[in-house]
């Protein structure tokens, strides 16, 4: 486990410094256009995530991070500014980059391994149809649904259906995972559950994840950075917080911590203003 | 390390524990059987008391009608005539019944004679079939037609026609309505360029489109002197009855959810992928709803359109029945009604059943 921990991105040797960038959002701007007239939600966003970084964003409801995630993945028009991934300039949704919606969206006619190997077929044409299930096994093992594979999703409970939304993320082998509120509907011991899940894979598959959360707990037990957004219209990148614990990380560990309120302060802080 | 194993061995019997509880406490209780024996219970009630009911009315009509024959002796002939015409009633003497609604027993006994008449009818057509077979066998060796059993028709071939109708019908309907209700749920401006299209003629009557059917077949076959009714008939069923399966499908596949459209798009799945495993998938309970109503569109609509196509089938045995008059017609309508009725609640259960075999989503019959 310790060969995966890693502190600061950027101390990664001899890549010069552009290559490190994951995710570039460069004076982004989305306008959507109502009946009232037009309604600016972002505009002139900047912000950088690194390679295997993982960055967690707060901010109030309505403020435009769903907005902002769905146009990294693709899903939504740029209205203005770039996204680049590596440097690209996104132009569609794709595998490379995989999403973890609030609802799971399963196919709820499908078994949690037929929902898995969607995702596998696509990414992995080549492999042998025993190698594909295989990997959909291997993420389903993962997320300790072994017992599951054949039970179609609709009979799973919700957290058990995020738990293959997870593996289902994981197994296309994303760059990036973009995940929008994934546990907010799950009851507090789920949820921790599942957060300790998503960061041993995350961990270990040394993927960048950016996530949405409105739980400040979840943002600084997860995250690399919490970035916090200002509220709309014209919303932007408002703070930035460095979480300096060492991975791995334990909750209590970080619960006994010193720097933990201070970090907790800070965020609340920026919320409640 | 401590907290976050302790944690999960905490959590791990509860999280099992969920799917358990939902799916175990409300099946195979108490309650339930005796609330099922109620609902059985009320339905023999509500029937014998339908039986009664009707009954009595026949009865009251039956009386009315024959009070009217015999007032309508005395005035026109006199006592004697009158009393000529009570006796004949009271007799049962088929001549001067009145004719009226049928009592359950006279249809009752309808039903037995139908039964039997079937019998006599299979019996011949298997002798028929027998004194044939040599000639047949010769005729066929010479490279002519076999000499077929063209004898009348016996009730239960009348129903057999009648499903084999709406079926091939139904069937019309499936194949055009599926695939054009895909296509246009697939695109907005199809479905703009459709949509004139379906409101003007979905509201089109069984008997319209069975004439535009006939204008169009009969000249298809011209000169052909074999018997088109069975293909007009069904062809005008299916037409009629599609339009419950196109609406449904386009609305099916125009509204999938959001959420999995999404992810066909992060999956970057192709166009056969997207339809096939995500969008027929996600229509198919709408699907299956238009195709319920589709099925019983058509056989309510199979009826008149037998009627009109001359089609051997219960719609002409019904019309031949009220034509002809004779003693105990009415209570031969009510027998194919009854079996119309019977008939239309048991396709519409075969297709609840093939519906919740294929759904994701269980439906409750009603
Ligand atoms: N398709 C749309 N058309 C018009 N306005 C939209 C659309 N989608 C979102 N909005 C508006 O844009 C703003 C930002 O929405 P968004 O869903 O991104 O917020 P959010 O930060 O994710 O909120 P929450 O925390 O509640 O999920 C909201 O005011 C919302 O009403
Ligand atoms: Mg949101």
């Amino acid at each position: 486990m310790s060969t995966a921990s890693m502190t600061k991105p950027i101390t990664e040797n001899g890549i010069l410094f552009p290559s490190k960038v994951m995710l570039d959002l460069s004076k982004l701007k989305k306008v959507y256009s109502t009946p009232k007239g037009d309604y600016v939600v972002l505009e002139d966003l900047n912000l950088q995530i690194m390679k295997e970084e993982f960055v967690t964003i707060i901010g109030h409801s309505g403020c435009g991070k769903t907005t902002m995630l769905s146009m990294i993945a693709g899903l939504n028009p740029i209205s203005g500014g770039n996204i680049a991934v590596l440097g690209n300039p996104v132009k569609g949704p794709g595998p490379d980059r995989g999403v973890i919606f609030q609802s799971p969206s399963l196919m709820p006619w499908m078994t949690a391994l037929e929902n898995v190997l969607l995702g596998v077929n696509q990414v992995f044409p080549h492999a042998t149809k025993a190698q594909r299930k295989d990997i959909a096994k291997y993420y389903l093992h993962k997320v300790g649904l072994d017992g599951a594979f054949d039970k179609k999703a609709i009979e799973l409970s919700q957290g058990m259906q995020q738990r293959v939304g997870i593996a289902r993320a994981f197994a296309i082998k994303p760059k990036v995972l973009l995940l929008d509120e994934p546990f907010g509907m799950l009851d507090s011991l789920t949820r921790g559950e599942l957060q300790d899940i998503l960061i041993e894979i995350w961990n270990k598959e040394k993927i960048t994840a950016v996530m949405i959360t409105h739980d400040v707990d979840e943002a600084i037990f997860l995250a690399d950075r919490v970035v916090m957004m200002t509220s709309g219209p014209r919303a932007k990148i408002g703070d930035i917080l460095d979480i300096e614990f060492e991975r791995p990380r334990t909750r209590k560990s970080v619960l006994e911590h010193d720097d933990y309120y201070t970090y907790r302060k800070h965020l609340i802080d920026f919320l409640e203003h | 390390m401590e907290q976050e194993i302790t944690l999960k061995k905490e959590s791990q019997p509860l999280a099992f524990l969920k799917p358990l509880v939902v799916k175990f406490t409300p099946k195979f209780q108490k309650g339930d059987i005796i609330s099922s024996l109620k609902k059985t219970g009320i339905t023999i009630v509500s029937i014998l008391l339908f039986l009664g009911l009707w009954h009595l009315g026949s009865k009251a009509l039956y009386n009315k009608e024959a009070a009217y024959k015999i007032e309508k002796a005395l005035t026109e002939q006199g006592q004697a005539a009158a009393d000529a015409e009570r006796a004949c009633i009271a007799s049962g003497d088929s001549s001067c019944q009145p004719n009226t609604l049928p009592s359950p027993a006279q249809v009752w006994s309808s039903l037995q004679a139908l039964i039997a008449d079937h019998k006599v009818i299979t019996a011949d057509k298997a002798a028929f079939v027998e004194k044939m077979a040599e000639t047949n066998i010769k005729l066929v060796e010479q490279g002519k037609d076999a000499i077929v059993y063209t004898g009348r028709a016996s009730f239960v071939d009348i129903v057999l026609t009648s499903i084999k109708t709406v079926f091939a019908g139904f069937l019309l309907a499936l194949l055009i309505a599926v695939p054009i209700g895909v296509i246009i749920g697939l695109s907005p401006s199809l479905r703009s360029a459709f949509n004139w299209f379906i409101q003007v003629f979905k509201p089109v009557s069984p008997v319209v489109w069975y004439l535009l059917v006939f204008m169009i077949v009969k000249t298809l076959y011209i000169g052909d002197s074999s018997d088109n009714a069975f293909v007009i008939s069904f062809i005008s069923v299916g037409l009629c009855a599609m339009w419950a399966t196109l609406v449904n499908t386009a609305m099916g596949v125009s509204s999938v959810d959001k959420d999995y459209i999404n992810v066909a798009k992060v999956l970057k799945l192709g166009t056969f992928q997207k339809v096939f495993k995500v969008i027929l998938p996600s229509s198919l309970p709408l699907i299956f709803t238009g195709l319920r109503i589709t099925l019983s569109v058509a056989w309510m609509v199979l009826i008149a359109i037998e009627l009109l196509a001359q089609s051997q089938g219960l719609g002409l045995f019904v019309w031949e029945e009220f034509q002809n008059g004779a003693n105990d017609s009415n209570a031969k309508i009510i027998v194919a009604m009854f079996i119309i009725g019977i008939i239309g609640f048991l396709l519409d259960r075969l297709m609840l059943t093939v519906q919740n075999m294929v759904s994701f989503n269980k439906n409750e019959g009603v």
